[in-house]
């Protein structure tokens, strides 16, 4: 290996490659194979994220260490959420298959785009370097617009994906120069020696704070908080569901990472400046997530803004900014991808996007309308579920902090979620079977995934412990 | 033999069970469901035995780690106080399945599922000595409550159903800041963190944060109690809800929140609770002159038996801002009491609405001609509830009134008016649905108490007569703990 590209460059970059290898792959496949056998392109998935995996947990047998030049950094945080990552990408492959054969539109190229939306997270993940963070993101909206698109006979899709390309693009911009005002105060681009910079700057220094604020308002977009939550609602409801999921999930918390290495790294020293942005993002996302939840009609919709609501659970962690704070975060984002994968994979199910159509679900599959149960009653944070952990820390974070207010908003917006969270229940549950019933397209793959995310929500909430000493390991430096 | 966890896992291994019964073998699951909540009981009488009413403390503790990282434990135990309300529990739940064999046509295995899982969770409720588990509890009870209340209830079941979750959510969500600001507070004096009720009694919390806690957990368990003027949920839950879900609602349901305030917020909280005292009573006072007034008007049966909760749990919140041995005494014992008597008037109700299908009080009027052991069953509880000496209403407002009287003369003289009016009541909807001429040719073949119905409301009766000829075992049990309660807070 050369002097550019040592073993150890190599070493850190490995799982992106693999990740792009494969997708790469099933692309080139796609060109070659009929149109029959492209869904077989699923195999080649999930030995993708297997190899990957197996490449992390090498990562996690040594200790933290940075590549590039201190372009790439391999700790426990990287680690952390690039496991999500794999553990999102999974199961939105697995709750696909039959989605898209549905749909018509089954195409090998799903697949590939996954896992190169994927690359691009490990580098948000992994990054401590404003362009490779840039490319990153970059990389992996590329492939969210494609994939929000993905049913290009459906009207509703194409509208989606152009709203949040077009939206996506402008707020990228505007991370971009903010990117540009950083590395102008510290004429680098690597997080540790802007940190420095920006701790030498006298407070509410306005350069920094316009820094902070474009780069607040890009990454705030990209984790669909308010108020620049308005594509969310329309994008997620146009896409098809497995990438909704995908999107609510995976983008949601690689955003996340970029926004805590941004906020928790370079900027962590200007705070008091950022903190009340921050704040009010997090009290607006929680009122507008919890109270448009409440009066839509459509299933797809409402999910959507309740993930609106949860981002700002997870800014009320980073407000809180001592130690519990981001214990609550890492264990919010990992009940996160369960409940919601979960929430949406039954939606996929149920073979309709309205909350209408879930009338008298529990009827008639039984075996799905009560996981639902488990993980609407766990995006509400009610016991015993592993969304009740991630609030529990979440407060007590607050509480520890000193912030009684906060929690006293963020605890009283959990019974407003849970009247909109339970109109689901009601409709499975309560209300008589609607006339039309489609066929609920079950496949193993929707199977193993509504089992595991089931199991996880469910045993998180009852024996906790494994999973709080993974978090607590995890974002703690 | 690990006793307390067997009682919680009874339930829930029959769930289990439930689940592998076809749903079309209706009297499969029956039998079933009855018989392990009976199973229960039988498991759960023999505590009586062997509780040592000498021990100060909890007795039959189980401890296992649960969340080292939190300091959560799985902590079980008893106490006089839990003992009595664990065995109401334990003897109201094979009652209220038992009255619902044949009225559940619809989705019997969900019912009974639903019923089973209420029965874990209040069972667990009252013997958590770990706040969190407690409040686990706390809200694992409201989904089963839902389900009942919102499938199986009456017309306006879905508004009830939703209204009840999420009043009762509203408290809990605030109760819960109160426990995690009370767990911050512990962590810091005791150096290690725990929701252990023992070792936060240990604390010496300043009165200011006594203050914020108290008024939190109050915000949780006045709901659920439910004290005025958060009792709105109370009359549409009890009322929609199918005869077991307002047999359990009543009988058990609203104790979480007296005992919540006895078990947590007197002793953890004690300077705060006197300051709250006169507070509470004048709440209490409100519920109960209110509730009876309110019950006076009702045309609707159910209703009217709904609103009397109101107004009976007011005599328990009563007892409790005495802060005297007597009124917590008291309180205990008409808990039980309300838990015997309400839940023999909704089970009556329920038995007139399985022959008639009308709650209006107009549609019914001379039954005892047609029904004379109805009307001599229905006597009885309204006695009871209406607190004639010799059954045992009579016993737990008395020994209130004594306490509120030692605590405060006025409290007690606008107390007793609460009883004048709920004889009044009571007694008025006797005369209109039991006494006089048959007004109604439908109530003419109405049959009569069948075996399985005296089954359910016997075990009741005999206990109503049995607390109001000789209560004093009861609170030879409750003497231990009341007595130590009162120390904590007169200290």
């Amino acid at each position: 290996m050369s002097h550019f590209y040592t073993d150890v460059d190599h070493f850190a970059l490995l799982p992106a490659i693999i990740l792009a290898l494969f997708g790469c792959a099933i692309f080139l496949f796609d060109a070659l194979l009929e149109a029959r056998t492209r869904r077989w392109q699923l195999c080649l998935v999930l030995p993708g994220l297997a190899i990957t995996g197996w490449q992390l947990w090498k990562q996690g047998q040594v200790g933290p260490f940075t590549a590039f030049h201190g372009a790439l950094t391999i700790d426990p945080f990287s680690l952390f959420f690039n496991w999500l990552f794999l553990l999102t990408a999974a199961l939105v492959a697995l709750i696909s298959y039959r989605y898209l054969e549905i749909e018509n539109e089954h195409q090998g190229e799903y697949y590939g785009l996954v896992l190169m939306a994927q690359a691009g997270a490990y580098f948000l993940a992994t990054g401590t370097e404003l362009i490779t963070l840039f490319i990153g993101l970059e990389t992996m909206s590329l492939s969210f617009y494609v994939l929000v698109g993905f049913l290009r006979e459906k009207r509703r899709s194409n509208e989606a994906a152009l709203k949040y390309l077009l939206l996506g693009a402008f707020s990228s911009g505007i991370l971009a120069y903010g990117f540009s005002i950083l590395y102008g105060i510290a004429g680098t681009t690597y997080l540790s020696d802007i940190a420095v910079a920006v701790a030498a700057r006298p407070a509410f220094d306005p350069l920094t704070l316009i820094a902070i604020l474009t780069i607040a308002t890009g990454v705030l977009f990209k984790i669909s908080a308010a108020p620049f939550h308005m594509w969310a609602p329309d994008t997620y409801e146009g896409a098809p569901t497995a990438v909704t999921a995908f999107l609510a999930v995976g983008s949601k918390i690689a955003s996340l990472a970029l926004l805590l290495r941004l906020f928790l790294g370079p900027l962590a020293s200007a705070r008091e400046a950022w903190e009340p942005l921050m704040v009010l993002a997090a009290v607006a996302s929680l009122t507008v997530g919890n109270l448009a939840a409440i009066t839509q009609t459509s299933a797809k919709r409402l999910l959507a803004y309740s993930s609106i609501a949860h981002a700002g659970y997870l800014l009320l962690g980073l407000i809180a900014g001592n130690s519990t704070g981001l214990q609550g975060i890492a264990i919010y984002t990992g009940a996160y991808v369960f409940m919601t994968i979960g929430a949406f994979l039954v939606l996929i199910a149920v073979h309709g996007d309205e909350i209408e159509d879930l009338n008298g679900f529990a009827r008639r599959h039984p075996a799905y309308a009560i996981p639902m149960v488990v993980f609407l009653l766990s995006l509400a944070g009610l016991p015993p579920t592993a969304g009740f952990l991630g609030k529990y820390y979440i407060f007590l974070a607050l509480i520890e902090s000193g912030r009684y207010t906060l929690a006293l908003v963020g605890a009283v917006y959990v019974a407003v979620s849970l009247f909109y969270y339970f109109r689901l229940v009601r409709s499975m549950f309560l209300l008589p079977t609607s006339l039309t019933v489609p066929p609920v397209p079950t496949s193993l793959g929707l199977r193993i995934a509504l089992g595991a995310t089931g199991f996880v929500t469910l045993g998180a909430g009852l024996y906790p412990e494994p999973f709080l000493q993974l978090a607590a390991r995890s974002l703690l430096k | 033999m690990p006793w307390l966890s067997s009682l919680l896992a009874l339930p829930l291994l029959g769930v289990v069970v439930l689940l592998f019964i076809p749903g079309s073998a209706r009297g499969l699951i029956r039998w079933w469901a009855n018989g392990v909540l009976l199973a229960g009981l039988a498991l759960a009488l023999p505590l009586w035995q062997h509780f040592d009413r000498a021990v100060i403390g909890y007795q039959f503790v189980e401890r296992v780690p649960w969340i080292p990282s939190l300091g959560a434990q799985y902590l079980l135990g008893l106490d006089g106080i839990s003992l009595l309300l664990v065995l109401l529990t334990a003897l109201l739940g094979p009652l209220a399945s038992l009255a619902s064999w044949n009225a559940i046509e619809d989705r019997t295995k969900e019912f009974y599922a639903m019923l089973l899982l209420l029965q874990a969770g209040m069972i667990g409720l009252f013997l958590a000595l770990d706040l969190l588990l407690f409040f686990v509890f706390f809200e694992v009870v409201l989904v089963p409550m839902y389900f009942l209340i919102g499938i199986w209830g009456a017309e306006r079941r879905l508004y009830a159903a939703i209204k009840f979750f999420l009043y009762t959510l509203a408290g809990s969500v605030i109760l819960l800041l109160g426990i995690i600001g009370l767990y911050w507070l512990g962590t810091q004096q005791l150096a290690h963190p725990t929701f252990e009720l023992p070792e936060l009694l240990k604390l010496k919390l300043p009165l200011d944060a006594q203050r914020w806690l108290f008024w939190a957990f109050f915000a949780g368990f006045a709901i659920k109690v439910p004290m005025v003027p958060f009792h709105t949920w109370l009359p549409d839950a009890h009322t929609e809800a199918p005869t077991a879900g307002s047999v359990l609602l009543a009988g058990v349901l609203l104790k979480m929140g007296t005992y919540g305030l006895i078990r947590f917020s007197l002793p953890l909280f004690p300077e705060a609770a006197r300051e709250a005292a006169p507070l509470l009573a004048i709440l209490s006072i409100v519920a109960i002159l209110y509730g009876a007034l309110i019950s006076l008007v009702q045309t609707d049966w159910k209703r009217l038996v709904a609103y009397s909760s109101v107004s009976h749990m007011g005599f328990c919140t009563l007892g409790i801002a005495a802060l005297n041995a007597n009124g917590l005494a008291g309180s205990v014992l008409q808990q039980i009491n309300h838990g015997i008597s309400t839940s023999l008037l909704f089970l009556l109700v329920g038995f007139a609405y399985e022959r008639r299908h009308s709650r209006q009080i107009a549609d019914y009027g001379g039954l005892a001609v047609v029904m004379p052991r109805f009307a001599f069953v229905f006597a009885v509880a309204v006695f009871s509830s209406a607190g004639l000496p010799l059954l045992n209403g009579f016993i737990g407002e008395f020994v209130i009134l004594q306490g509120a009287f030692t605590a405060n003369r006025t409290w007690a003289a606008f107390a007793v008016l609460g009883i004048v009016l709920g004889a009044a009541y009571l007694l008025w909807l006797y005369q209109r649905t039991m006494l006089g001429d048959l007004r109604h040719e439908a109530n003419r073949g109405l049959a009569d108490l069948s075996p399985r119905e005296w089954a359910t409301v016997l075990p009741l009766i005999a206990l109503a007569l049995a607390i109001g000829l000789y209560p004093q075992p009861y609170f030879a049990v409750l003497e231990r703990p009341v007595l130590e309660l009162v120390g904590r807070l007169a200290r």
